[in-house]
C-alpha cells in the first residue's frame, strides 16, 4: 500500500484500476491472433524496431552536438537496448507461442521490465524506469502506426493517472469510463481541476510524481475531498473508503432533493443560481441540478477539441443545442476565450513569453476578425431560440468593448442583408476579470448591458499569481482583501446603475464564500452544475441580515488568512435546515 | 574447437551509481570481443553479458556482488578483462 498526498481538486471518492497515461498513452488491447498472422506481426515488430533505432540514433547525434556526451550516452543506450537481439527474441516468442499481437507482446515484455525497477531502493537506478517508458512508447508508436487506441476510446472504467491533462484531452475523455484523476501537477483552479469538478469526477492534483509510483492496472483509491491517493490499498482502507463512497453518494442524493426548492434565504431574499457549462450536453445536467439558467457557456472547447476551427454550422449546432436545452431560461454565452492555458491546435506555434498577459481571449479575436465574425454569426443565429445574452471576456479597456460591439454590429448587418433571422435585442455584457475593468466598472456600466465577475482571472491578475504554478499557488486566494474589495466595487457600480451583475468564478460554487457574496450584494451566482445543490443549501440556511454582517466584518480584515478563518467559522456555524 | 573452459569471478560493484547505462555499454562492448559466452549473475537474476537489456535488468546497485561466468576457449582472458573493468569502477571512481 502506498499513500500519496496532493491537493484536493474535485470532491468524492473513486475506487478502480489505474490507467497511467504517461506510460499507457497507447492502450493496447489484448487480442489473440490467427497463426497465419504471425509472420506479419513479426515483420511489423522488426520494422518498428528498425525505425525506432534510426530515430534514437538521430537523437543521439543531436544530443552529442547540443548537449554533450552525458546526454548522448542515454540515447546510445536506448539504441543498444532496442537493437538487443534478446529483446527481439523475447517479443517474437510471445507472438509465436502466445499468439499475441506485436504491440501487446512488446508492451507486456516492457511492463515486466518496468515492474522490476519499481522496488529498486537506489534512486538513480530507479529513475531508469523512465528510460524504459520512453523506449516502450517510441517502439509502440511505430508498431501501432496511426492505428493507436487512445484515451478517447477507453472501454472500461479507470482512474486516470497522468502528468497533466490538457483541457482538450479532458474533454476527449469518455466520462463514463473515467472514475477519477490522480495528476502530478496543477492546483485547485487549474483547468483540469475545474473540468473534473464540472464532471463530478473525484480528482487529486499536485501529487509530484504519481505517474512514476503507480503501475497500470493497480487498484487505486482517490479521495478527492482530502487530496489523498492510495495505491494497492489494504483491506481495511478499501472497506473504509467504500463506506465513504456510499456516504458521499447518499449526501449527493440528499442535496439533489433540494433541486425543486427555491434558493431563498430564511428571511426571504431570493438568489438566482446559474450553471457554468462547456459542452451542450451539460446544459441538461445543469437543469437536473436545479440551475435557473446558464450563467456562463464557455465556447472554446469546440475549438480545442478539433484540429481545425469549427465551421459556422458546427458552432451554430452546438449553440442551438444549448439554447434548446435551456428552454425559457437565460443563457449567457461567452465569446471565444482562447489563449493562455487554452491553446487551440489552430493557434499555431506562436507562444507568448507570458501567455496570461499575452494575445489571448478577446484580444486574439479582435486580431482574427474573420474567425471572430464566423463565431458571432453562429451565436446570433442561435439567439432566436430563446433568452440569449452575449458576453465578451478579458476586457481591460473601454476601447476593446467598443471594437467588439462594432464587430457584432457588422455581423448583424450582414445577417440582416442575407435575410437570416436573429434577435436584434440580444443583451451584450462583459466579464470583469482584469483589475482594470473592476476599477472602471462604473464606466463600463454605461456601455455594457450586464457584468459578470470572473474571479479566477481577477484573482490571478490582482495578486500576480499563476494559479497553475504549484510553487506560488498558495499565494492565490480569492478571499484576499484586495480581490474582495474589487468585487465589492463592481457590485456597487452595477447596482447604482441597475445593471445586472453575476459572479461566475470558482468562488461562486465554493460554500464558504456564499454568505460573503450574498452579503456583498450579489444575487446571481454561476457555478459548476454539481455545486448548485450545495450552494442552495447554504442560502436556505442563512439570512441576508447575517450575510451582510459577515460582509461588513470581512471588509475590515487586512489579511487573507483572517478572512478565510472567519468565513470557515461562519460556514461551520450554519445549521442546514434539512440536516438529518 | 578449443577446450571448454569455465571461469568465474565474484566482484562487488564499486561505483556509486551502480550498473547504469555507460558501465553496461562498456561491459557489453568488452564481452563481445571474446569468443566465450558470458553470463552475469546478481542475486537470483542472470543476464547474458552481451545483452544490454538483460544487463540493465540485473539492477545491480552500488556494493552489490555480481558473479561473472565465462565459458569458452578464451574464458580466462575474458573474465580478467571484465573483472578489470568492473574493479576499476568503470572509470568512474
Amino acid at each position: 500500500m502506498i499513500t500519496k498526498k496532493g491537493i484536493n481538486a474535485s470532491p468524492g471518492v473513486a475506487i478502480g484500476p489505474a490507467f497511467v497515461l504517461d506510460t499507457e498513452e497507447y492502450r493496447i488491447p489484448q487480442r489473440t491472433i490467427d497463426p497465419a498472422q504471425i509472420p506479419a506481426q513479426v515483420r511489423n515488430l522488426d520494422a518498428a524496431l528498425a525505425a525506432s533505432r534510426q530515430e534514437v540514433a538521430e537523437l543521439r547525434a543531436a544530443a552529442a552536438r547540443k548537449l554533450g556526451d552525458e546526454t548522448a550516452v542515454i540515447f546510445a543506450f536506448h539504441e543498444q537496448f532496442i537493437a538487443d537481439p534478446k529483446l527481439r527474441t523475447s517479443v517474437v516468442d510471445a507472438i509465436e507461442q502466445q499468439r499475441h499481437t506485436a504491440a501487446y507482446a512488446f508492451a507486456q515484455i516492457m511492463n515486466q521490465r518496468q515492474r522490476l525497477f519499481r522496488n529498486v531502493p537506489d534512486p538513480y537506478l530507479k529513475e531508469r524506469v523512465r528510460d524504459l517508458f520512453d523506449i516502450e512508447r517510441r517502439v509502440l508508436r511505430h508498431i501501432l502506426g496511426r492505428a493507436r487506441e487512445d484515451v478517447a476510446r477507453l472501454t472500461d472504467p479507470v482512474i486516470i493517472v497522468a502528468e497533466d491533462i490538457t483541457p482538450s484531452q479532458a474533454i476527449s475523455l469518455d466520462r463514463r469510463h473515467v472514475l477519477g484523476f490522480a495528476i502530478n501537477v496543477g492546483g485547485q483552479t487549474s483547468h483540469m481541476a475545474i473540468i473534473a469538478r464540472m464532471l463530478g469526477i473525484p480528482a487529486v492534483v499536485a501529487l509530484g510524481d504519481v505517474t512514476a509510483d503507480i503501475l497500470g492496472g493497480e487498484t487505486l483509491i482517490i479521495d478527492g475531498s482530502n487530496g489523498i491517493v492510495i495505491a494497492d490499498p489494504d483491506a481495511e482502507s478499501l472497506a473504509r473508503y467504500q463506506a465513504q463512497q456510499h456516504e458521499y453518494e447518499r449526501l449527493t442524493t440528499r442535496l439533489r432533493a433540494l433541486r425543486d426548492q427555491p434558493a431563498i434565504t430564511r428571511d426571504g431574499v431570493p438568489a438566482q443560481l446559474l450553471a457554468n457549462i462547456e459542452v451542450p450536453e451539460e446544459a441538461r445536467i445543469a437543469f437536473e441540478f436545479g440551475a435557473e439558467g446558464i450563467g456562463l457557456y464557455r465556447t472554446e472547447l469546440l475549438f480545442l477539441s478539433s484540429p481545425r476551427p469549427p465551421t459556422e454550422e458546427q458552432q451554430y449546432e452546438a449553440f442551438r443545442a444549448v439554447m434548446r436545452a435551456a428552454g425559457d431560461h437565460p443563457v449567457i454565452i461567452r465569446t471565444l476565450d482562447l489563449g493562455a492555458d487554452k491553446l487551440a491546435p489552430t493557434m499555431g506555434g506562436q507562444h507568448d513569453h507570458n501567455p496570461a498577459l499575452g494575445l489571448r481571449s478577446l484580444r486574439y479575436c479582435l486580431l482574427h476578425l474573420d474567425m471572430f465574425k464566423v463565431h458571432l454569426r453562429a451565436i446570433l443565429r442561435a439567439s432566436v431560440e430563446g433568452d440569449m445574452r452575449i458576453m465578451f471576456p478579458m476586457i481591460a479597456t473601454l476601447m476593446e468593448l467598443r471594437q467588439a460591439k462594432t464587430t457584432l454590429a457588422d455581423v448583424k448587418e450582414d445577417l440582416e442583408e442575407e435575410g437570416i433571422p436573429f434577435r436584434r435585442d440580444v443583451p451584450v455584457g462583459i466579464m470583469i476579470e482584469t483589475p482594470a475593468a473592476a476599477m472602471l466598472a462604473s464606466i463600463f456600466t454605461r456601455e455594457a448591458g450586464f457584468l459578470s465577475i470572473g474571479t479566477n482571472d481577477l484573482t490571478q491578475y490582482t495578486l500576480a499569481v499563476d494559479r497553475a504554478n504549484e510553487r506560488v499557488a498558495h499565494l492565490y486566494s480569492a478571499h484576499n482583501p484586495a480581490v474582495i474589495r474589487l468585487i465589492h466595487q463592481v457590485i456597487r457600480a452595477a447596482r447604482r446603475r441597475d445593471v445586472p451583475v453575476t459572479l461566475c468564478g470558482e468562488m461562486a460554487g465554493t460554500p464558504i464564500y456564499c454568505q460573503l457574496l450574498l452579503g456583498l450584494g450579489l444575487q446571481r451566482l454561476s457555478m459548476a452544475p454539481a455545486n448548485i445543490p450545495l450552494i442552495k443549501g447554504v442560502i436556505r440556511s442563512t439570512t441576508m441580515e447575517h450575510c451582510q454582517a459577515i460582509a461588513r466584518k470581512v471588509m475590515q480584515f487586512d489579511g487573507d488568512r483572517q478572512v478565510l478563518n472567519y468565513l470557515r467559522d461562519e460556514f461551520r456555524g450554519l445549521d442546514p435546515e434539512d440536516e438529518t | 574447437m578449443g577446450a571448454r573452459v569455465v571461469v568465474e569471478r565474484e566482484i562487488a560493484i564499486p561505483n556509486k551509481e551502480g550498473l547504469h547505462f555507460r558501465p553496461i555499454m562498456q561491459f557489453v562492448d568488452i564481452a563481445q570481443r571474446f569468443h566465450a559466452g558470458v553470463t552475469v549473475h546478481c542475486e537470483d537474476r542472470r543476464a547474458d553479458g552481451r545483452s544490454p537489456m538483460e544487463m540493465l535488468m540485473l539492477v545491480a546497485t552500488h556494493g552489490t556482488k555480481v558473479r561473472v561466468v565465462a565459458e569458452g576457449a578464451d574464458a580466462q582472458e575474458c573474465v580478467a578483462a571484465l573483472a578489470g573493468l568492473v574493479e576499476s569502477g568503470f572509470g568512474e571512481l
